[in-house]
């Protein structure tokens, strides 16, 4: 990509308190053009420093390359320059006037599902990128099952490559109705396909002329403005207390406050509230910030609850509406993805598990099939389950999680397990029942 | 506020003071990295946010290489007795003095942080160290998490970082490993402007444009200071500029800049077309791969 073929770029934001953010995670197989979807996006947004082009324009010709490889701006890693694949998920920032995006760029290949998966945990949007050429491969479809896996409320599919196929209407609608009944299947909320072309940047930022059959929008206008606001859950009250305020000093003797990040619903002075699991009620006292009290708080705030009662409330517990309370459990089925490579999860097995602000030791009970992400075929006979498997277990924890299931609530639904041992973050779970 | 909007820099303050609060809560002796820089002066302003109206619940520490700009030092002095925090400060010139580290030549000391770094850390038996890098800063960064898990020899081993989920941080350590905290990540240079201005936090005046006698050198403009001598055919001229990062003085360069308030500097950095670290840092400018091989060291 030259400075030429650019079109004019956006604006960037010199007054940014208006704007909201938006999360999205790209997927798509190796060759799609996913760095230079990125590259193109950070360029037209003057989010690409000339700095930072030069130096990969540098790298580029002392390599010998015949064109800017624009990997090189998202592959930050000696190892992955050395081998030229993306290997972990890289996080990239971009605005305009309307929206601040963070991107997280994670890698196609087969063997880092675990790191799509960290990506995709928490994007309001993902974006698959599929070959214009080679149509839906099994990457797209796996990517895509993840993606509604861990309840990604948008997904854009990007037909890139248009360029290559003489912009034709008819290789797109092809793919787009192949992919849209595969998306059925998999319960995707809202889908958005886009014919596009990264390297020439026909409907990235602007429309282009050279598809006058697409009818719909740019890819930026797309991300500009889906709607994201109403995908928070703003009706189940879920307060989990992660830290006690009680300041030792003269003044403030008496003050006892609950600090946390509101993980859905609305809180307002005066409600009535439970405290889980003691399931004790009370009535909120206050919201209050370092800047003053609230009259409400809603996602993702993090704000500090003052209650009318003296209560035994500690990090772990959670505040909820006596009339919707989250369910309190000891025996919890979830898909877990399983991320180490070093060891495997086994029935029996022991582990650490973090669910909001509470942390149990758990031990697995069954694992009822190990899911093949291409086919969604189950296999039932599975024993364990080895890096980037996914498959159905049953937990029996040491103390009750207050937790709902993931597609209602992905806050109190998805979990992470930690191998106690070594402390390492061994796999994830979805709360499904 | 009916319809629940929440602005992308509210969504950034949420998201680092629950960071804070999560460290606080998890671990046992967490510090927090503070330079007098503007990326550590907003964090903590957050950290401040996030306990009150409880006092910060873990001390401040500033790795000095000695080689400071003195408002950045006054600066940081008067913030921390204004928030009553305790200030620990690792000092690179002692560590030379007695023999620990070795200064190299050419007078930068950004290498010799490391080892005194570590030396205090493993002194204080910190488990827990908030940063206030950027993803957006650097592309090694890019690739970090925000708690980042470091061996017993503070190293980063970015092949073996542990999976990050949804706002499951895991921050269990180990005795002698930490965690190195990053409340930041998210954030752009714009995003910490735009939030400085939104909060009114005061800043030293090295941000803001003022003359100041530079050499132009590698087509940087360095502050000429008992750290940075002039070198042979280099002629020294008054300049206005200001500072994008506040670090050691011998390689922190200076920008050419009018910007004298927060609104021309947000009007400055929101039209560059340069980083902060490609326009102002010589440390990185070593290799393609300067930071990623400083942070195998342990640096931040």
């Amino acid at each position: 990509m030259t400075s030429t073929d650019v079109a004019a770029a956006a604006s960037a934001p010199t007054v940014s308190h208006e704007s909201d953010l938006l999360r999205f995670a790209t997927a798509g197989s190796v060759d799609d053009g996913k760095s230079t979807l990125i590259g193109r996006l950070l360029y037209d947004t003057k989010t690409l420093f000339e700095d930072q082009l030069s130096a990969v324009e540098a790298v580029s010709a002392a390599r010998g390359d015949e064109y800017t490889d624009l990997a090189l701006l998202t592959d930050g890693l000696r190892s992955e320059r050395e081998q030229g694949i993306t290997i972990d998920v890289a996080y990239r920032y971009f605005s305009t006037p309307k929206r601040k995006f963070i991107i997280a760029d994670t890698p196609g290949h087969i063997q880092y599902t675990r790191n799509m998966v960290t990506g995709a945990s928490t994007a309001d949007l993902s974006l698959i990128l599929v070959d214009a050429r080679k149509g839906l491969v099994e990457q797209s479809r796996r990517h895509a099952f993840l993606c509604s896996l861990l309840r990604v409320p948008h997904m854009v599919l990007c037909v890139n490559k248009m360029d290559l196929v003489d912009y034709s209407q008819e290789v797109f609608d092809r793919i787009a109705e192949e992919f849209t009944a595969f998306a059925t299947k998999l319960d995707v909320p809202d889908l958005t396909i886009v014919p596009i072309s990264a390297l020439k940047g026909d409907n990235v930022v602007n429309r282009s002329e050279n598809m006058p059959w697409y009818s719909g929008c740019s890819l930026l206008h797309h991300l500009e403005n889906v709607h994201i606001a109403s995908d928070r859950n703003l009706v189940d009250v879920r307060f989990p207390v992660q830290h006690v305020i009680r300041p030792q000093t003269s003044d403030t003797l008496d003050y006892r406050g609950y600090a946390g990040q509101v993980a859905s619903g609305v809180i307002k002075p005066g409600d009535d509230v439970v405290v889980l699991p003691s399931g004790f009620t009370t009535t909120v006292a206050s919201v209050e910030t370092a800047d003053g009290p609230l009259e409400e708080a809603f996602p993702p705030q993090s704000v500090t609850i003052r209650l009318a009662d003296d209560l035994d409330v500690s990090r772990g517990d959670m505040l909820a509406r006596p009339n919707n309370q989250p369910r309190s459990t000891q025996d919890v089925e979830a898909l877990v993805c399983w991320m180490d490579e070093t060891d495997s999860l086994r029935v029996r097995g022991k582990y650490a598990i973090k669910h909001t602000t509470n942390e149990v030791r758990a031990v697995v009970k069954e694992l009822k099939y190990r899911l093949d992400i291409n086919t969604l075929h189950r296999d039932e006979d599975a024993e364990a389950l080895e890096l980037n498997e996914i498959g159905r277990v049953k937990l029996r924890t040491t103390k009750p999680l207050l937790c709902d299931e993931y597609r209602r609530n992905r806050e109190t639904g998805g979990f992470i397990i930690v191998d106690e041992a070594t402390n390492r973050t061994v796999g994830a779970g979805i709360i499904t029942g | 506020m009916s319809d629940y909007r929440v602005s992308h820099l509210d969504t950034l303050e949420a998201e680092g003071i629950f960071i804070f609060r999560e460290v606080a809560a998890t671990c046992q002796r967490p510090v927090l990295l503070f330079s007098g820089g503007k990326d550590s002066i907003v964090m903590l302003h957050l950290a401040q946010k996030a306990f009150a109206p409880a006092r910060i619940p873990f001390p401040v520490m500033h790795v000095d290489t000695g080689h400071n700009f003195p408002e950045a030092i006054e600066y940081r002095d008067q913030r921390v007795a204004d928030l009553g925090v305790q200030l620990i400060v690792a000092s690179v010139q002692e560590a030379i003095d007695s023999g620990f580290v070795t200064e190299p030549p050419g007078g930068s000391r950004n290498r010799i942080q490391t080892p005194v770094l570590l030396d205090a850390v493993e002194k204080h038996r910190f488990d827990a160290l908030f940063g206030g890098a950027r993803r957006d800063e650097e592309k090694a960064r890019a690739k970090e998490r925000i708690f980042s898990f470091r061996d017993e020899f503070g190293q980063w081993d970015p092949k073996n970082q542990r999976p990050e989920l949804w706002s499951l941080y895991n921050g269990r350590v180990h005795p002698d490993e930490q965690i190195r905290v990053f409340p930041l990540s998210n954030w752009t240079e714009l995003d910490i402007w735009n939030y400085i201005a939104e909060q009114d936090i005061p800043l030293p005046s090295i941000y803001f444009a003022h003359d100041r006698e530079v050499v132009e050198r590698d087509g940087m403009l360095y502050a000429v200071n008992e750290f940075l001598a002039k070198r042979d055919g280099e002629t020294s001229q008054v300049r206005r500029v200001r500072y994008r990062t506040v670090g050691d003085a011998s390689c922190t360069a200076a920008v050419a800049s009018e910007a004298d308030t927060v609104e021309k500097v947000i009007a400055e950095v929101a039209a560059t077309r340069i980083t902060e670290r490609g326009a102002t840092r010589g440390d990185d400018r070593a290799s393609e791969a300067a930071m990623e091989d400083r942070k195998r060291e342990g640096y931040f």
